[in-house]
């Protein structure tokens, strides 16, 4: 007879997006279920990563607007900033959040253990703490939610003091008054951006021809243009070769267009991509493959392995929190067996940076849409076509949209400037219930509104807008 | 010489039909037994085969063509080496029968005395309330899809009845189009092809002074045969009707304590009343094989197998699936056989052999509480038998006032075949069965 207090239906391992929120479904659907986390519920999200680094953001942009307090009629004279204070108020906001999903946890009567969980034979896990063995476990099923950690290269590793990751960039002691981005992904994007608002002189090495490399190439231009006019440098086209750590400092051998030089910074931040926690789970021995540092799994995301899942940033991309929430729904829906489950859409899937300006997009660019063989139309319309826009004194920025020109059928949407990670999710709806360039001219969008930008971003691929 | 190709008759009824979509376009190659074109006939969409090989010269009749009389040259074939310029002789020379006239796929299948006839219902809607019409509302086909999946629906000339949506509640979504088209669905009759974009679209309401607004629905190819066979129906089969009360509280307790039984999952089964009514009118036919018949000009035939044709509603017409040698199948094999079959009907996935030549048919609008009605025959067929709502009502037993659920059922019978007194045996014998229910296990 199966131990009840150590024997369930599903456990999760990993308390991040992926894996609270699968462990919640479950219970609903009547599941008996644990989670067993290592470290922090809620996960690098909420932790380390999507939470946090919003609370910083949101700081450097205050401190931004009251530099230009005299734009909007007001004055503020000797504004400055506590680099300590800041940390503090993005610490207690994710620590915060951290309770919630305890508490949602225990609400749902989903079974916390804290350790690091290991598949040890078939329906089984051992929970370690402190290198001790703490619970056998048993369940049917095992979804392996572990998530993933900054990616590190030969010559290019991060210490923690000079060289930072994510994490170390994000409580930092004091502001560096110089600091190098490798890596122009919404990670690296999102530090230079909040390090260059509050006044570091901030350099950005990508190795791909531009930065944010997944978003539309004109999104790209223009977001490269936007920094560069607040001061940021930006080489494309470029790599790091070497970091050789001096005493306070960073010289970095930067090579871009067949020429080396070099320079040297107070910090550097590695932000080049992410590695799958695969290892010292137990995957050894078993059927579960893994492909580039993440575990193969199909759309169910089942891995080779009967009774063994996983989600998230374990497994292919985009490597996006909300991602990994729905996977973990859709993991446990086909488990449960419901009838209508089906497989995640990744191109109805928004990612969203947030810089200054925001970014923000779904579905696929204009270069992938004409790759995949379709017909497109595009349009575009400009923050400074938008009353609201104007109004709120964020007129840099621009909407596009790209649609199939035989069905109409909206492929894409790219978005930069103020507030687009708000409104992305419209074209998100749009694009799941398989809207036409007919339903979205037909929407009515309020006056006056950002949104109204996404009506006319339409009627333009449509040779029809109105304000421009 | 180019060889023609003919309509073909896919059933021995089918006097013309519509071309509904071709598959092979001018100066495509083709192979025997590759599908050409669609035709669309009494209630399916069948293909029609190459006989021989070659290449497509013309097609000489357009997509949606309604009305192809059988025989009809419809296009032109290619030998190896043949010069396309001959076509323009042979495109008016006279059709002949040629060997090469492409074969239908129309299987025939019916009772063993039976020619294989086309049954579409004659009688008003049946029992099994079509869950169908509860998902599209309104009382107009509304079909849930998606606003892309319709475009795409609307561009390839695909009707979305037709499909199954996979998406939340059924909604039929791209995914769904794609895997139409990739398996080559039938193409949407008539109207797209006639006027594509206003296809689906109501007409407008027609206002005159002095008259009520109407608005014209255009004929279904359905609807012209339930009218045709029909009024054929009314005209020359010279109707007569019995009726006859059957108490059916044992059947409803029979009924109640085998579904208390029915295993679940495999080999599970949920009988309903119309279930006994099926067997029981197998029962009854077998002990009247009289009354198993039906006309033609020179003989009555008597079927020796009761094969009962079901009315089933679908969106806008209905059909009748046959639940062959009912007599010799039990409650639970037809009652399942008949799920599966109304299920497909509903789909419009029936194939011809599935609702062609039925020897009886059933029509029951008992769920919608009719006490009693009488049906049109379904020709051929010599019988109909309609059923009405089980109902509790006052009888006379023994001299004193009781309860009992009482449901009517009356027999329109074509009386070239069937006399009076043949009729009423076979009513008396489905009540004795229908009444105690347990001498259908017999």
């Amino acid at each position: 007879m199966a131990d009840p207090s150590t024997s369930f239906d599903i456990i999760v391992v990993g308390g991040g997006p992926g894996g609270y929120v699968a462990a919640i479904r479950a219970a609903q659907l009547g599941m008996k279920a644990a989670v067993v986390e290592r470290e922090h519920l809620g996960g690098i999200c909420l932790n380390w990563g999507c939470i946090p680094t919003k609370a910083l953001l949101r700081s450097a942009e205050v401190y931004h607007l009251m530099k230009h307090a005299e734009e909007f009629g007001l004055s503020a004279q000797n504004v400055a900033y506590d680099a300590k204070k800041i940390v503090e108020r993005s610490r207690k906001v994710a620590a915060r959040l951290s309770n919630g999903v305890k508490f949602l946890l225990n609400k749902n009567k989903v079974r916390v253990f804290d350790g690091h969980g290991k598949l040890a034979g078939a329906g089984k896990l051992a929970v370690t703490k402190d290198g001790k063995v703490g619970a056998e476990l048993a369940a049917k099923h095992i979804v392996l939610a572990t998530g993933a950690r900054a990616r590190a290269l030969p010559g290019l590793e991060p210490d923690g003091k000079l060289v930072w990751t994510y994490k170390e960039a994000m409580v930092p002691p004091a502001l560096p008054k110089s600091l190098l981005v490798i890596g122009s992904g919404a990670i690296g994007i999102e530090f230079a951006s909040f390090y260059r608002t509050l006044g570091a002189e901030v350099t950005v090495v990508e190795v791909l021809p531009r930065i944010l490399p997944v978003e539309d190439e004109e999104i790209s231009a223009f977001a490269q243009k936007a920094f560069e006019k607040q001061g940021m440098k930006i080489h494309t086209s470029a790599s790091v070769t070497a970091l050789k750590k001096g005493a306070g400092s960073v010289t970095a051998t930067i090579e871009a267009g067949g020429k080396t030089s070099e320079a040297t910074f107070e910090r550097v931040i590695l932000a080049i991509g992410i590695a799958g926690n695969v290892e010292n789970i137990g995957l050894e021995g078993t059927k579960v493959k893994v492909e580039k540092t993440h575990v193969v799994v199909n759309e169910w995301l089942e891995t080779g392995e009967p009774g063994v899942y996983a989600i998230g940033d374990l497994v292919g991309p985009p490597w996006l929190a909300h991602k990994a929430s729905h996977e973990g729904v859709i993991c446990v829906e086909k488990i449960a067996g419901l009838n209508d489950v089906h497989p995640l859409d990744v191109t109805n899937v928004p990612g969203c940076t947030y810089c200054m300006p925001q970014v923000a997009s779904v579905g696929l660019t204009e270069t992938a849409a004409k790759a995949k063989g379709h017909q497109v139309k595009v349009g575009h319309f400009p923050f400074v076509g938008n009353g609201k826009a104007i109004a709120l004194g964020e007129t840099e920025g621009m909407v596009k949209t790209v649609f199939d020109a035989k069905t109409g059928e909206l492929l894409g949407a790219h978005m930069i400037g103020a507030e687009v990670t708000e409104l992305i999710q419209g074209y998100g709806i749009a694009k799941t219930l398989e809207s036409t360039e007919a339903e979205l001219i037909r929407a009515v969008f309020p006056h006056p509104t950002l949104s109204e930008m996404m009506h006319e971003a339409v009627l333009d691929a449509y040779g029809r807008a109105i304000h421009f | 010489m180019p060889t023609q190709i003919l309509m073909p008759a896919l059933s021995p009824t089918m006097t013309e039909g519509k071309l509904a979509k071709w598959l092979k376009k001018e100066g495509e190659a083709v192979r025997a037994g590759d599908a050409l074109a669609e035709i669309e006939t009494d209630k399916a969409t069948m293909e029609v085969e190459a006989v021989d090989e070659g290449t497509i010269g013309k097609l000489l009749v357009a997509e949606g063509t309604d009305g192809v009389k059988v025989n009809t040259p419809i296009a032109l074939l290619l030998a190896e080496g043949e010069d396309a310029k001959t076509l323009a002789a042979a495109a008016t020379a006279p059709p002949k029968p040629a060997p090469s006239a492409p074969q239908a796929t129309a299987p025939a299948a019916a009772a063993p005395a039976a020619k294989p006839a086309p049954s579409p219902a004659a009688a008003p809607a049946p029992a099994p309330a079509p869950q169908l019409a509860a998902e599209r509302g309104n009382g107009q086909d509304r079909v849930v899809a998606s606003p892309l999946a319709r475009r795409m629906a609307q561009q390839a000339g695909l009707d979305l009845a037709n499909l199954r949506g996979s998406g939340p509640h059924g909604r039929i979504v791209r995914a769904d189009i794609e895997a139409a088209l990739a398996k080559g669905a039938p193409a949407l009759p008539r109207a797209a092809a006639a006027a594509p974009g206003a296809a689906a679209r109501p007409a407008p309401m027609v206002e005159l002074p002095g008259a009520a607004p109407y608005r014209e629905v255009p004929h279904s190819t359905m609807r012209k045969i339930i009218a045709r066979r029909l009024t054929e129906a009314k005209q020359q089969q010279p109707h007569f009707y019995i009726s006859i009360d059957c108490e059916i509280d044992a059947l409803l307790k029979a009924r109640q304590e085998l579904n208390a039984r029915a295993p679940e999952g495999k080999g599970g089964y949920k009988l309903s009343v119309n279930d006994f009514v099926i067997r029981a009118a197998a029962l009854a036919l077998r002990k009247v094989p009289a009354a198993n018949a039906s006309w033609t000009e020179e003989a009555v035939r008597l079927y020796a197998r009761a094969d009962i044709s079901v009315a089933v509603a679908i969106p806008n017409g209905l059909i009748t699936p046959v639940i062959r040698g009912a007599d010799q199948k039990g409650l639970a094999e037809i009652s399942n056989e008949m799920k599966e079959l109304a299920a497909r009907a509903r789909e419009g996935k029936l194939k011809p052999e599935e609702f062609q030549g039925g020897t009886f048919s059933i029509s029951n609008l008992g769920m919608y509480g009719i006490r009693e009605f009488a049906a049109v025959l379904n020709p051929p067929q010599g019988v109909i038998l309609a059923v009405g709502a089980g109902e509790q009502r006052a009888v006379v037993k023994e001299g004193a006032l009781a309860i009992a659920t009482v449901m009517t059922s009356t027999l329109s019978v074509d009386h070239r075949v069937v006399d009076g007194v043949i009729a009423a045996e076979f009513l008396a014998a489905y009540k004795k069965l229908i009444e105690d229910p347990l001498t259908m296990l017999l």
